[in-house]
């Protein structure tokens, strides 16, 4: 055991750059998966029956096909049929991008459904704008309602970035299989990074709930202090199994 | 550079069928393992000591807040005696039921608390209240959340691919590389995922709807 | 600072109207032509008819109150007025035009696009039985987030506005509060200025009392009082408060099953009902 903690320590630059790649396809792919987010979520409320169509078939293709098969498409075939080769850490950030920027859709949907319908009436009323109404009215209050699940799916694609090891992007895991191979620790190792990812899901779970409270003080909806500490899974897994998990 | 190739597809295909039956076993025995682990998990959370609720939660947020990935391949390699399906299944099994727990438990928490108390009014033992009141109408709402975690362990199957099960996306990776046509093995895996997933998240919401959720 | 006097201060084109007792009605809506008109409207939810071929009119300045049993109709009449529900038959004419149509070249009617119902709206404001303020702003934001990016009037214009409105509903002390800091009270009269800072010719109110705690409702009565007393904007109310519609309306319309049963001066009305249908529902609610 203390063999592995010794080669651990020595392997530092190497775990941290892995963390990092780890990092950045979380991040990236967060990102690339809220912007797709909101521009299927938006379309599926649009008036326009094709978009709302084009909206419904993205949203079940890339939910209903499974992640890993999504990622090795992106990784093995398409540069077969198309010639074209995406870097690894990309394939993950646009393969995470896609399967919860389907998911997160729902959320959009959902979270704009949530908002009653008293308030697009008093923005009608007001003779807003329809973009108008979503934008100032609708998605402000919408957006509360997001957080909570955006949380779990930021969890989910976190638990997801060990795929990147299957399509050799250098990330935490390699780094970490690497260290395990060279030194035999096969429990110490996992353990590790276990324990790794579990402290990132607390760390992105704490800011999440910043945010959403930052948010819900927005709307004049006040908070204990111990919400923000609270797992997240707990409440949401419940609330929406069908975003909750993948 | 080619397109797709229709007669790899063909051949490809009852690979993929074939792989396709461990699939299912894996999803139907593990949604099995959630489903009776996660009920345990939910009654053992409202066991009387804090030292019984108290390491069973630390355990349970543990597990469903890392990687089910890092879980299956640790544990292939420190079981590696065991065969490699079986491994896939505890793990799922496991994993799962970190979620299906939490299902329970609010079913449970949802059973008004007059109910325990007519329970202690009547003098019932703890195994009687359970059984005969309690989880009676703890568990009927929870069928279709049960069934949706169920899809979300069918589309993360392929990752006992990784420690060698020999499931659909295992004979996709092996028919990729034995012929060089992953864009045909890959894309029919997919939509045989698409296809079976699809009809049973339609249901799920269907009998949502029914059970007024 | 320039800034244009409320519609309460706007000196109305009949003068003497100090010199009127309050709960008469002024001189001018008696003639001209009516600002509000349903032609044979009919409304209807799949096979329930909630409004069957409706007409009846309303003149500009008069305040004219709808009563009658719930499920009449009564609401739905305002929320076609507003543009949030679309007329199943009929049509209704506001100021000449109507109001969610528009003429096709040889002379019949077609559904209006969202350009046409933005204009149609501009004369129209609504104030909600549930307040409906926006959560994610604070009292000055609602009031003058529609003036600013829907009329386009200038910031500090629209925010002297709306501490003059403020002023007058009696909350200038809430100003920068937030909506769920307010009492029931207090956001429907916040909702009252945020719709008067629109400036609309016809102002709905749709049952405006009925989420208020009893003791709450005779504020907003006395505030709806007086600013129908002291400008020439026309209402048209839903209330269950028959005092309220003595006392304010000039014009009192009993609905029953989608129709109007009777109407007339609210004297009449309340004293000397004509219709079984109306004594009976004044009967059972005073």
């Amino acid at each position: 055991m203390s063999d592995f903690f010794s080669a651990f320590l020595d392997d530092l630059p190497q775990l941290r750059s892995g963390l990092w790649v780890t990092l950045q396809a979380t991040v990236l792919g967060a990102l690339a998966a809220l912007l797709l987010s909101f521009a299927l979520g938006l379309m599926s409320v649009g008036r326009l029956l094709v978009l709302r169509g084009v909206s419904r078939v993205v949203v079940e293709f890339f939910r209903g096909t499974s992640l890993y098969i999504q990622l090795f498409w992106l990784y093995y075939a398409m540069p077969t049929l198309t010639g074209y080769e995406l870097d690894p850490l990309l394939c993950g950030v646009v393969a995470f991008g896609l399967n919860y920027g389907a998911y997160g859709a729902e959320v959009v949907r959902g979270a704009i459904g949530s908002v009653p319908r008293g308030q697009y009436e008093a923005a009608v009323a007001l003779n807003m704008s329809p973009l108008h109404r979503m934008r100032k009215v609708i998605l402000p209050q919408a957006w509360v309602q997001m957080i909570p699940s955006f949380t779990n799916l930021l969890i989910q694609l976190l638990k997801c970035t060990p795929l990147l090891w299957l399509i050799s992007a250098a990330d935490l895991m390699t780094v970490v299989q690497q260290l395990r191979d060279r030194t035999g620790e096969t429990l110490a190792a996992y353990l590790t990074l276990l324990v790794i990812y579990f402290v990132l899901a607390y760390a992105l779970t704490l800011l999440m709930n910043l945010l959403e409270r930052s948010a819900k003080r927005r709307l004049g909806l006040h908070t204990g202090a111990g919400s923000l500490l609270r797992s997240r899974s707990a409440t949401e897994a419940v609330a929406s199994p069908a975003g909750g998990a993948r | 550079m080619n397109g797709f190739d229709w007669n790899a597809a063909g051949d490809a295909l009852p690979l993929l069928l074939k792989g396709f039956e461990v699939t299912l076993l894996a999803t139907v025995l593990g949604t099995l393992v959630a489903a009776v682990l996660g009920l345990a998990i939910a009654v053992a959370g409202r066991a009387p000591s804090r030292w019984v609720t108290v390491p069973v939660r630390v355990v349970m947020e543990f597990i469903r807040s890392t990687p089910l990935l890092v879980q299956l391949v640790g544990a292939a390699a420190l079981f590696s005696s065991v065969e490699p399906l079986t491994i896939g299944i505890v793990v799922l099994g496991v994993h799962y039921a970190t979620y299906t727990s939490e299902v329970y438990r609010a079913g449970i928490d949802g059973v008004p608390k007059g109910q325990w108390e007519a329970c202690r009014a009547l003098s019932l033992g703890p195994r009687r209240t359970w059984q005969a009141v309690i989880l009676p109408q703890a568990v009927r709402n929870v069928l279709p959340a049960l069934g949706n975690y169920a899809i979300s362990m069918f589309k993360e199957t392929p990752f006992l691919a990784v420690i060698t099960v020999q499931e659909m996306v295992f004979e996709a990776r092996k028919y990729g590389a034995d012929h060089f046509a992953y864009t045909e093995a890959f894309t029919l895996a997919g939509l045989v995922f698409l296809v079976a997933s699809y009809p049973t998240s339609l249901l799920m919401r269907k009998l949502e709807k029914r059970l007024g959720h | 600072m320039a800034t244009e006097p409320l519609p309460l201060q706007k000196p109305a084109a009949a003068a003497p109207r100090d010199a009127v007792p309050a709960t008469a009605p002024r001189a001018a809506p008696e003639t001209g032509p009516p600002l509000v008109r349903f032609d044979d409207v009919v409304k209807r939810y799949g096979d329930h008819v909630v409004l069957d071929r409706l007409n009846f009119s309303v003149r500009r300045g008069e305040h004219v109150t709808l009563i009658g049993p719930s499920g009449s109709g009564k609401t739905t009449i305002l929320r076609l007025l507003m543009t949030l529900e679309k007329v199943s038959d009929g049509v209704i004419w506001v100021d000449g035009s109507p109001l969610s149509h528009v003429a096709a070249p040889d002379g019949s009617l077609k559904p209006a696009s969202e350009k046409h119902l933005r204009e149609a709206r501009k004369k129209i404001g609504m104030v909600f039985q549930q307040f409906n303020l926006f959560p994610n702003m604070n009292v000055l934001r609602n009031i003058t987030e529609a003036p600013v990016n829907v009329l386009g009037m200038d910031r500090a214009e629209a925010e002297d506005r709306a501490r003059e409105l403020l002023d007058l509903v009696g909350l200038s002390g809430k100003i920068d509060a937030h909506p769920s800091q307010l009492s029931g009270g207090q956001q429907q009269r916040v909702a009252i200025a945020r719709a008067l800072a629109m400036r609309p010719e016809i102002l709905l109110l749709d049952e405006v009392t009925s989420a208020l705690d009893p003791e709450l409702v005779a504020g907003v009565l006395d505030l709806l009082s007086d600013i129908a007393r002291n400008t020439d904007i026309t209402m048209v109310c839903v209330t269950h408060e028959m005092n309220f519609a003595r006392d304010v309306s000039k014009k009192v319309l009993m609905f029953d099953a989608g129709h109007v049963v009777e109407s007339g001066p609210p004297e009449k009305i309340f004293s000397d009902p004509e219709h079984e249908r109306t004594r009976a529902f004044l009967d059972a609610v005073l």
